[in-house]
């Protein structure tokens, strides 16, 4: 994992430069309740609505942790073939910021519940990466300053404050930004499918703090800058992109790279100093006293990994396997897992590889066009199975079968009762077609000579057949007819 | 180990309590008192031994995850020095 | 007859309220009208008359439908630490402002749940910060206890002095404190009554103002064994709301009074016989072991080693808990703000501000201990020690030893003002023979044993096995016996 290959590498004009990159990413726990609180992690609301006295830190007030929140991370630690810490502390992370009611975030800082693991990224040519997983943790989310209500005052909205986080930390296996941008969404993959994230960017259920440096080939790590809460894929892209070729061409230039944290600003696609940050931190962390060490046995992990779902990667291989499925399609079909399942629902009891092509090439192609995720596809996974076994027993071809999803796409309703009710049936009778075929071999004798003496000629015969039949003509009829009247 | 003046300056910025110039040598004064107290400490062989988490021999409870709290915006903000509009006000933070 | 009401021990009030031989509401006006006279004292931070005597009304009649709790028109006193509905609690700190908390502490909760009466809030040290209850926001406490042929104002010990104070001054039949260092036994041995720290984990934390969060535990002052008892069984118990709240049945600890102590083996520790004690401190201790063999029990000599490193451990971990802890005073969601030009100005001259001196002193402490690179020296190396002196209590007990005898405190009551040198740490010997309990999670229990050649009281301590405050309060009621009780002469703070 130590070196990259050279396609990977940024040219400078001192020679090639690589880019080592670490990720922190924080993914909100999928639950009802808060961490430490029994107030709801709803998104959105008014403010300080979804907000318990605990959460508003008032005098007093004690944390008592959701056990579901604890599962979910060692769901995910299972998920990440991560160690898993039967016993793990929480600690006091302290500073003051006015989102931050306690003046502590509770976290883990020494023991966290879920130790080293890895992640095997696909790249889109074919390649594998393995980015190892140093650790992963729970802690509290911190609440929301908005800065444009008043002009000399923060508003401060703590619906946010103490909703559980995981982050997880990934070792500086990444070495591009296109290689940061699929490790994230690989992650992000395998926490939806597992169940623990939403994976929501938008609504920053999963937001990356992306560690960047540069080094000459070979050389040791250089000083890396950490750019915070980088909440979209492409905007990782970006960000890499853009701290790589700073520190590239300050260092060109003779200067030192300086360990900050820096912003991305994704209206001007550039990362910037954070200088309210900046001043020294002294997080003073301890043993947070109002709660014991976490501790479970080994039968809460077991009883936790018999019920993981099968992941990413295991499908994949699987469709590959049983299904005889190429690692391109069957990677783009596991990637979402809504995905996967719709396949798998189209594939089963007909053939995978139809089915596969299907899917991808109709489907998708439709549903990218719409901008629709599969989720709220027109068409289900029962009607797009039904168009395929329309297709295999024969009732209509692969080109009347596109005509007919476009049908169910608009209008929805059964495919069979559609081709039925509309005459879509292929003709296979081959009287039929051969009444057509005679009356176009009368009408042009000069194609008939063209076609003998070329016999590729012959699509000629079969565009005219299917186009005076409204296509519906059996193309496999069409050809054996025409190959015997021909004498081809 | 003692404080001097400017680890008074350091520390009262992380605890941020607004500490005036005049007042830092009794600071300084009065913490290494303490601290020169905590030295006996030094002669207790602590090796091997593991510092106390917590001082009862239990497990933490976990509690299920049911939405029991919160949607109390007004006991939420009932103390507040200065709020519009449910927000919490305070000068305004810059990033 | 109003007067005398106030002189009954809370169980002999139970007993008279339940016998119709005086109403909840008579009981409360007397005790409304003694904390009038006293107010010099400077006991209660907030009277609640209007409050009580809605409560005492409520009382008498579920007196008169059957439907008695426990504590049913008992009049209590509540330290200021334990958060009130709609009642202001400020934790004796200009920081809290005017906080009016939207919820009731569980401790406090159980408390009206089994019939009690609020009287009042009542004074303790800012943050419960301090063993004379002269660093409260509202100025210091006076003890009802005189020298002998003086009256200069001597301090009621803290940092639970007004709970202390108003007990012995007769101004409630109860009050409840709060014990991380001593808080509640040495101002207990100080006025001459009776305070219990139970088992940490005992009693609920919820709802009281955090100082040093594993150290904390809420525990009941009263003037007699029984009627510590009787309040305990009220504040204890299990509160999911807590996660060191431990999942243990509460017993009926007023049975335990009166029991035989016959077999139990009660170890005294060397190490509690500390240099230049002096003999008026010890003779009560001896007079304890004797009372105590006298019923029954074997006198053994134990050894706990790291006894002299709970006070220099306590004085890390505690403040370095209550850095943190006191870090959500910030003046952005609910008490003090000052105005600043900034953010960070606002937090820093709010916090100055608001918080006291000694406040200050351990906050900055705290944090400077828990800072980067002074962490494991100071901090983790006192917490690995808080394990060794633990070590030595289960050592101890593991021989077989039930109880341990000690004196509460080195001395008597001093002066107020009398301890206010430059040395913090003279004033944090006070908690010298009380501090190893908390650093262990130890129950205590202080009971009067005697006066001083200045006639002031002295206190012994009893140390028990974790959940252990029966044994407790059976060997405290031995000693009561013998002992005797103290009051403060000629009620000069009723005139």
């Amino acid at each position: 994992m130590a070196t990259a290959d050279n396609s990977k590498r940024i040219k400078g004009q001192t020679g090639e430069w690589e880019v080592v990159i670490g990720m922190e990413v924080h993914a909100q726990v999928t639950s009802e309740a808060k961490l430490f609180s029994g107030a709801s992690t709803a998104f959105g609301g008014a403010p300080n609505s979804h907000v318990s006295l605990v959460d508003a830190a008032m005098p007093g007030m004690l944390p008592v942790i959701n056990r579901r929140c604890v599962e979910q991370a060692v769901r995910t630690g299972l998920g990440l073939r991560a160690q898993i810490n039967l016993k793990s502390v929480f600690d006091r992370k302290n500073y003051f910021y006015p989102d931050l009611p306690q003046g502590y975030q509770i976290s883990q800082f020494k023991s966290p519940v879920v130790g080293e693991g890895k992640v095997v990224v696909d790249m889109p040519d074919g390649e594998s990466i393995e980015v190892g997983i140093e650790r992963l943790h729970l802690e509290q989310d911190a609440g929301k300053s908005v800065h444009d209500r008043h002009p000399t005052m923060s508003g401060v909205d703590l619906n946010r404050s103490g909703v559980a986080l995981m982050e997880i930390v990934s070792k500086p296996d990444i070495r591009s930004s296109e290689e940061a941008k699929a490790y994230v969404s690989k992650l992000r993959s395998i926490l939806r499918y597992l169940g623990t994230c939403d994976g929501n960017m938008e609504e920053g259920s999963l937001r990356a703090d992306v560690n960047v440096s540069v080094r000459k080939p070979g050389d040791a790590l250089g000083t890396r800058c950490e750019i915070k809460n980088v909440n979209s894929i492409r905007f990782i892209g970006q960000a890499v992109e853009y701290e790589a070729r700073r520190q590239i061409e300050i260092l060109e230039e003779g200067g030192k790279i300086v360990q900050e944290t820096r912003l991305f600003d994704a209206n001007k696609g550039e990362t910037r100093s954070m200088r309210s940050k900046e001043e020294a931190h002294d997080y003073r962390y301890f043993p947070d006293p109002d709660l014991l060490p976490l501790e479970f046995d080994q039968n809460f992990v077991d009883s936790i990994a018999a019920s993981l779902p099968e992941l990413p990667d295991e499908k994949k291989l699987r469709l590959m396997k049983e299904g005889g499925l190429s690692a391109y399609d069957a990677g783009i079909l596991v990637n979402e897992r809504e995905t996967a399942d719709y396949f798998e629902e189209v594939a089963k009891g007909r053939d995978a590889k139809v089915a596969a092509n299907f899917v991808i090439n109709e489907l998708f192609g439709r549903l990218n066009k719409e901008g629709k995720a599969i989720s709220s596809s027109p068409v289900s996974s029962s009607q797009t199975g039904a168009i395929l076994d329309l297709i295999a027993e024969g009732t209509i071809s692969g080109k009347i079968a596109k005509d007919l999803f476009e049908v169910v796409w608009t209008e929805g309703g059964d495919p069979r009762a559609i081709v039925e009710k509309r005459g879509m049936k292929q003709v296979t009778d081959p009287g039929a077609i051969e009444k057509v075929i005679d009356d176009i071999i009368a009408k042009n004798p000069a194609k008939v000579e063209e076609a003998k003496a070329k016999p590729k000629a012959l699509g000629w015969f079969v565009g005219e057949t299917m186009k005076a039949t409204g296509g519906k003509a059996s193309p496999q009829v069409v050809n054996e007819l025409l190959k015997k009247k021909l004498e081809l | 180990m003692s404080v001097d003046d400017d680890t008074v300056r350091r520390i009262a910025r992380l605890a941020r309590i607004a500490v005036e110039e005049k007042e830092i040598p009794h600071w300084r004064g009065e913490i290494n008192a303490v601290l020169k107290f905590a030295e006996q400490l030094n002669e207790v062989n602590v090796d091997g031994v593991e510092p106390m988490t917590s001082v009862t021999p239990m497990q933490l409870p976990m509690r299920e995850d049911k939405v029991t709290d919160g949607e109390v915006p007004e006991k939420v903000l009932s103390n507040a020095p200065q709020t519009q509009d449910g927000f919490y006000l305070v000068p305004k933070v810059v990033e | 007859m109003m007067t005398l009401l106030t002189s009954l021990t809370l169980a002999e009030a139970r007993d008279g309220l339940r016998a119709k031989k005086f109403s909840a509401r008579e009981l409360a006006d007397a005790h409304l009208a003694s904390m009038e006279k006293a107010r010099g004292l400077n006991a209660y931070v907030l009277e609640t008359p209007a409050r009580a005597l809605e409560m005492a009304k409520a009382s008498d009649a579920r007196i008169a439908s059957g439907k008695a709790g426990p504590l049913e028109g008992i009049p209590l006193g509540i330290k200021d630490l334990f958060c009130t509905e709609n009642i202001r609690t400020t934790a004796c700190s200009k920081i809290l402002g005017n906080f009016i908390p939207p919820y009731e502490s569980t401790v406090t909760s159980q408390l009206w749940r089994d019939g009690a009466v609020l009287l009042g809030k009542l004074n303790n040290d800012e943050f419960a910060m301090g063993s004379s209850n002269e660093t409260s926001h509202f100025g210091p406490v006076i003890s009802p206890w005189r020298r002998k042929g003086s009256n200069a104002p001597l301090v009621p010990g803290g940092s639970s002095g007004g709970s202390a104070s108003a007990v012995a001054a007769e101004l409630c039949l109860g009050a409840t404190g709060t014990d991380t260092g001593g808080s509640i036994r040495q101002p207990a041995a100080f006025t001459g009554i009776v305070g219990m720290k139970p088992t940490y984990g005992r009693c609920s934390r919820w709802g009281i103002v955090a100082f040093a969060s594993s150290l904390d535990q809420a525990g009941p002052f009263a003037r007699t064994v029984r009627d510590t008892a009787i309040l305990m069984r009220s504040m204890a118990g299990h509160d999911p709301k807590d996660s060191t709240s431990a999942d243990i049945a509460v017993p009926d600890y007023e049975k335990a009074i009166g029991k035989s102590v016959k077999g139990m083996k009660i170890g005294i520790p060397r190490e509690y016989r500390i240099e230049g004690m002096p003999d008026e401190i010890d003779k009560p201790w001896e007079a304890g072991r004797e009372w105590l063999k006298a019923a029954g029990a074997g006198i053994v000599d134990i050894s706990l080693p790291h006894t002299k490193y709970a006070l220099p451990a306590y004085y890390i971990v505690a403040p370095a808990e209550a850095s943190s802890n006191l870090a959500r005073y910030d003046g952005v969601r609910y008490g003090l703000r000052e105005q600043g030009r900034d953010i960070i100005d606002m937090y820093e001259k709010t916090r100055a501000s608001g918080f006291g001196h000694e406040v200050t002193r351990r906050v900055l402490i705290g944090t400077y201990v828990l800072s980067a690179g002074y962490y494991d020296a100071y901090y983790l190396r006192a917490q690995k020690v808080r394990t060794l002196i633990k070590k030595d209590f289960e050592d101890a007990f593991n021989q077989g030893v039930d109880a341990i005898l000690t004196p509460a405190t080195p001395s008597a009551a001093f002066a107020i003002g009398e301890k206010s040198s430059g040395d913090p740490t003279e004033m944090y010997l006070n908690d010298i023979f009380t501090v190893t309990v908390n650093m262990a999670g130890l129950p205590g229990i202080a009971v009067p044993a005697g006066l001083d050649h200045n006639g002031l009281p002295l206190g012994l301590q009893l140390i028990g096995k974790p959940f252990g405050e029966e044994e407790l309060f059976s060997l405290g009621s031995v000693i009561e016996q013998a002992a005797g009780r103290f009051q403060p002469r000629d009620k000069w703070w009723a005139v």
